[in-house]
């Protein structure tokens, strides 16, 4: 019961980070229907930003709120100069533009930062079984999926965001500038994806500490729905809880492979993910 | 002459000249020959499953993994079996790997199919850490694998170089052949226009299912070939990094060709050596002379995409029948 | 398609007509060419490593080689051995086996290296051990306390340097049993020759104690599942056989359980310096009851070299060295190990004399006249290939600093006693390896 307990407490922590990537990679895909492979890579930038903030000048808080502007401005100059022109290559050109992304801040992490891994705190107590830090995570998390979904539902901005995306001939028509609201769709998702990095990334920061995490955060991302951001949090604690058991009960190992059933399993049964619509195939 | 006499010869040609270099060139270039030769493998299974018939693979690795590992448990366990039913054995264990994850992604397409074959590519190497004892966990596997036919007095490094390129030959007569004929039809069919392709009464699962096997057999006999140059099958060799770095050699070289596939394989081996060299020369350090190939093919990913779609092989041509035809105006103006 | 198939499986077959097993051996090993002399002109000697100095598995270890250059610019500006400067190699191998494969070919082949010193890491050394003896190359020194180095039939040109696991095992337990008797002792350990010859030294003395043994990969930097379990076991002893930063995050790990067990850590991942780097930023959130230096107070260590804060004749001249040659490092327990291993192999080369081939060498290694810096003696004979027999217990206190709690002890790396290290220590001016 102890061990259940345990597990089931430490799911919800990775949880939080898992809904968080999950849901940057929602706003990217909301804004540029594009599956944004280059997201970790944002994130993983950010928290080095972070984490060279906080070295230099003490303080974790600045360095948080560096990485979260950082890596705003990062997704915004990552649309403009990759996603933007690759689009008109298709599908595949759009996923190997990120990916070349992916490789690059990998290699320029290493290069900068060295792949040892760093010391690399959490925003607040570490220790208990469900600490401090555990909380703001899972907090951190709810409230800005919150936000998020309040902004796309209930602003003018939201609303211009999403016709950008849906129907960006006629929302330019009507005067949405759709180049900057994809251009924000980005720097948001970003931010988001920083968010994410911050409260994954402790203890130790080395280039490809969230790789694994990525693929979790994918699966969640692809069973909650591409476009859903409730979904896609929601769907961001199960695969939390359940990997965490999976984890506990089968093996630490499994975890990946586990992951990847799921994402199989969910996309043969419904290719959009529980709980997204996909647009009808044109013929 | 038929199609398959033709390349047979081209490869018998080519397998000639990899000999003769073979007999010139210092011991170590011809490790590295041996490499090309491998990559040449795994990046020509991955250009047929991506390029000819349109199925982003992030999960080539997984494959190349099972090929290393197979022959490492063969050597190891099972000593009596010649090097060439190893290699075999790998080949048919990865190909088997294919099938099955060709039918698990058959419903997924784009960035779908590029997630699962990633996680694929993460998790499989894991297995490792899941049974410690039979793989070796993190550490991996040693052996050596004796393949010197008794009585044939070659160095060792030059006898590795001709078995691997004879059998990177004979995957790609094979291949050239798949891709030339009816098949390669039917895989660039269903690339281009998977509703067209089932209206003209082409099964698309079960086409989609044979690319990705003929691509896994590829990658788990370059997995082999690995082993068998290296004597060594370890988890830390099948990142993440190695199958986005595949993908990158696919793209430089030009996707859909096995001209590309060969400028990729070289791109792969001799890109960290000139970026080696290059941070030696500027007295960059180490920590950026290790990560410069993977920068740079990230960078190559991004320029290949945006710049020269069409990659290194697209490029040439495009350029030889540039000349051709400014020739040809020359002749009749 | 099926002719083509059919075709290709029978060329195949043909060209490869080896019935020959794979794995099977086919008949003699090379063993070292004796009269060998790559590597080596009127004025040089060229040797080789590979080190991970990049990686995520090794921080700290890619200092190691920076020592040893510095060790040898000084060698080298004292006249060299034996009229010869020694040109040191260095090649990345980030940890990666296949990597390491490729760059020890690399030095073999293409640099034509002498010899290999210094190989760092079990996972990545173990894969081009065979290599190097069936080439007859010397491969000296190996950066690693793992049992296997130690094999004269098979490896006759691999010698060890560091004390093994196993041996170090002993100490460990021995001490255990006889300062924290009657407490129930866990295990941590790497799932490989670390936590298997760790493991068969320890259990010769605490095993009716032990009553948990929990193994860690190093791919995966979750330890929580082995603390929990740790913890539950009810072990007040944890002895963890883990590199640095598994000893780190097993220490935070526990922290964050609030469980406070006695660490006694291997040498391999004890090094307080090394720690404290992992460790430091926890302070900053937590506060001061998990600094860096409040959880590593009490820690206790085992070591073979002499620390780097004491005055021992050899850390005074590592640091002469130090702040000769590289006065930007921080002077580490780890530069020591650098330091120790390049002037181990000077004295080597030294022996072997002017007249230079791979088989004097590895005479002069087995010679037994091989000693200093460490506290205890080699174990190097044409029988044995081990390197130091034994270590000394020290424990971290309260301001990170290091003392002695238990006096160097040898022993052997099977079931032989544990006894005091014979006393008589020799001193860089003892073996006056170069000229003032």
């Amino acid at each position: 019961m102890n061990q259940f307990l345990t597990l089931t407490v430490g799911g919800i922590a990775s949880g939080a980070v898992y809904a968080a990537l999950g849901l940057s990679l929602v706003i990217i895909f909301r804004a540029t229907r594009v599956v944004n492979f280059a997201q970790p890579a944002l994130a993983l930038l950010s928290t080095y930003l972070a984490f060279t903030v906080s070295q230099a000048t003490g303080s974790y808080w600045l360095g948080f709120l560096v990485a979260i502007v950082g890596g705003a401005v990062l997704g915004a100059a990552s649309d403009r100069l990759l996603i933007r022109p690759a689009r008109a290559h298709g599908e595949l050109g759009s996923v190997i533009v990120t990916l070349g992304f992916l490789l690059v801040a990998q290699a320029v992490s290493g290069m900068i930062w060295t792949s040892e891994p760093r010391s690399f705190g959490y925003a607040f107590d570490f220790r208990g079984l469900f600490s401090a830090a555990n909380v703001f995570a899972v907090v951190a998390v709810l409230v800005t999926a919150g936000a998020v979904l309040l902004l796309f539902k209930a602003t003018p901005l939201g609303l211009r965001m999403r016709a950008a995306a849906f129907a960006p001939e006629a929302a330019s028509l009507v005067g949405v500038r759709v180049g900057l609201m994809v251009t924000v769709g980005a720097m948001l998702a970003a931010a988001v994806g920083a968010l994410a990095g911050l409260l994954a990334v402790p203890p130790l920061l080395y280039p490809t500490v969230l790789d694994g995490i990525f693929v979790y955060a994918l699966t969640a991302a692809v069973v909650g729905g591409l476009d859903n951001p409730i979904g896609t949090v929601v769907a961001g604690f199960t695969v939390g809880i359940g990997l965490s058991y999976v984890s506990g009960y089968l093996g630490p190992e499994l975890v990946t492979l586990a992951s990847l059933a799921v994402l199989v399993l969910v996309l043969s049964l419904r290719p959009n993910g529980l709980f997204g619509r996909g647009l009808a195939r044109r013929v | 002459m038929s199609l398959l006499v033709r390349h047979l010869l081209l490869a018998l040609l080519a397998l000639a000249a990899v000999v003769t270099l073979s007999l010139v060139v210092d011991p170590f270039t011809n490790v590295r020959i041996a490499t090309v030769g491998y990559y040449l493998v795994a990046v020509a299974g991955l250009t047929l499953l991506t390029g000819t018939n349109g199925q982003i693979s992030l999960g080539h690795g997984a494959f190349m993994f099972i090929g290393a590992y197979t022959v490492a448990l063969l050597v190891i366990h099972v000593p009596g079996f010649p090097f060439w039913l190893d290699l075999l054995l790998a080949a048919f264990a990865a190909g088997l790997a294919g099938a099955l994850t060709g039918a698990a992604a058959a419903r997924l397409h784009g960035p779908y199919l590029a997630g699962a074959t990633l996680a694929l590519a993460v998790g499989l190497p894991a297995l490792t850490q899941r049974f410690p004892d039979a793989l070796g966990g993190s550490n991996g596997l040693a052996f050596t694998v004796h393949s010197l036919p008794a009585g044939l007095a070659v160095p060792q490094t030059r006898w590795q170089a001709w078995v691997v390129w004879t059998t990177a030959l004979l995957v790609l007569v094979l291949l050239a052949n798949v891709t030339r004929g009816r098949f390669g039809r039917i895989l660039r069919a269903v690339r281009d226009d998977e509703v067209s392709a089932a209206l003209a009464g082409i099964h698309i699962g079960r086409t989609k299912i044979l690319a990705f096997l003929l691509s896994a057999t590829c990658g788990g006999l370059a997995g082999g070939l690995q082993a068998f140059l290296l004597g060594t099958a370890a988890p830390g060799s099948f990142t993440l990094a190695l199958s986005l770095s595949l993908l990158a050699a696919m793209v430089l070289g030009g996707v859909g060709s096995l001209w590309g596939a060969f400028w990729g394989a070289l791109a792969l081996v001799y890109v960290p050596v000139w970026a080696n060299d290059l941070t030696h020369g500027l007295d960059l350090g180490t920590d950026v002379a290790q990560h410069l190939p993977l920068a740079v093919f990230g960078v190559v990913l991004v320029a290949v995409v945006l710049v020269f779609p069409r990659g290194i092989h697209g490029t040439v041509t495009r350029l030889v029948s540039a000349i051709r035809k400014k020739e040809s105006h020359e002749k009749n103006p | 398609m099926r002719r083509t198939r059919s075709a290709v499986i029978f060329a195949v077959a043909l060209l490869l007509t080896s019935c020959s097993g794979a794995g099977e051996s086919t008949g003699g090993e090379a063993g070292a060419k004796a009269d060998a002399a790559p590597g080596v002109t009127d004025d040089t000697v060229v040797i080789g490593t590979h080190q991970p100095l990049t990686g995520p598995a090794a921080p700290g270890y890619s200092r190691i080689s920076v020592a040893a250059k510095a060790m040898y610019d000084y060698i080298n500006d004292r006249g060299g051995i034996n009229g010869r400067r020694i040109d040191y190699r260095v090649e990345d191998d980030g940890y990666n086996p296949t990597r390491t494969v490729e760059v020890v070919k690399q030095l073999v082949l293409q640099d034509e290296v002498f010899a290999i010193v210094g190989g760092l890491g079990t996972p990545t050394h173990s894969k081009v051990v065979q290599y190097l003896n069936s080439e007859g190359v010397p491969d000296l020194l190996v950066s690693s306390g793992a049992l296997q180095w130690d094999d004269v039939a098979k490896s006759p040109t691999t010698f060890g340097f560091q004390v093994d696991y196993t041996r170090e095992g002993k100490i460990q337990g021995k001490y255990i049993k006889e300062n924290l008797s009657g407490r129930k002792v866990g295990l941590m350990f790497q799932n490989d020759d670390v936590g298997r010859d760790a493991q068969q030294g320890l259990d010769q003395f605490i095993r009716p104690d032990v009553v948990s043994r929990q193994g860690y990969d190093p791919a995966n930097t979750d330890v929580l599942p082995q603390l929990s379990a740790l913890r539950d076991s009810g072990a007040e002893v944890v002895v963890c056989s883990c590199v640095p930063a598994f000893t780190a995050l097993m220490i935070l790990t526990a922290a964050r359980l609030g469980y406070r067990p006695q660490f006694v850590v291997s040498s391999i991942g004890a090094d307080p310096v090394t720690l404290t780097g992992l460790l430091q930023d926890f302070a900053k959130r937590g506060g001061a009851e998990v600094s860096a230096a409040a959880l590593l107070n009490g820690l206790i260590g085992t070591g073979y070299l002499p620390d780097v804060a004491s005055d021992d004749p050899w850390t005074l001249l590592f640091r002469e060295v130090h702040d000769e040659y590289i006065p930007d490092e921080p002077f580490t327990n780890t530069v020591a190990f650098g330091m120790a291993q390049a002037y181990t192999f000077a004295q080597a080369l030294k022996l072997a004399g002017r007249d230079l081939t791979r088989g004097k060498l590895i005479d002069a290694m087995e010679s037994g006249r091989i000693a200093g810096p460490g506290v205890t003696p080699f174990a190097f004979s044409d029988r044995s290939h081990s390197g130091y027999t034994g270590a000394f217990v020290f424990q971290i206190g309260p301001d990170t600093a290091t003392k002695e709690i238990q006096a160097p002890m040898v022993t052997d790396r099977g079931n032989g006693p544990v006894k005091a290290a014979p006393t008589g220590r020799r001193t860089p001016e003892d073996i006056a390896l170069v000229g003032a």
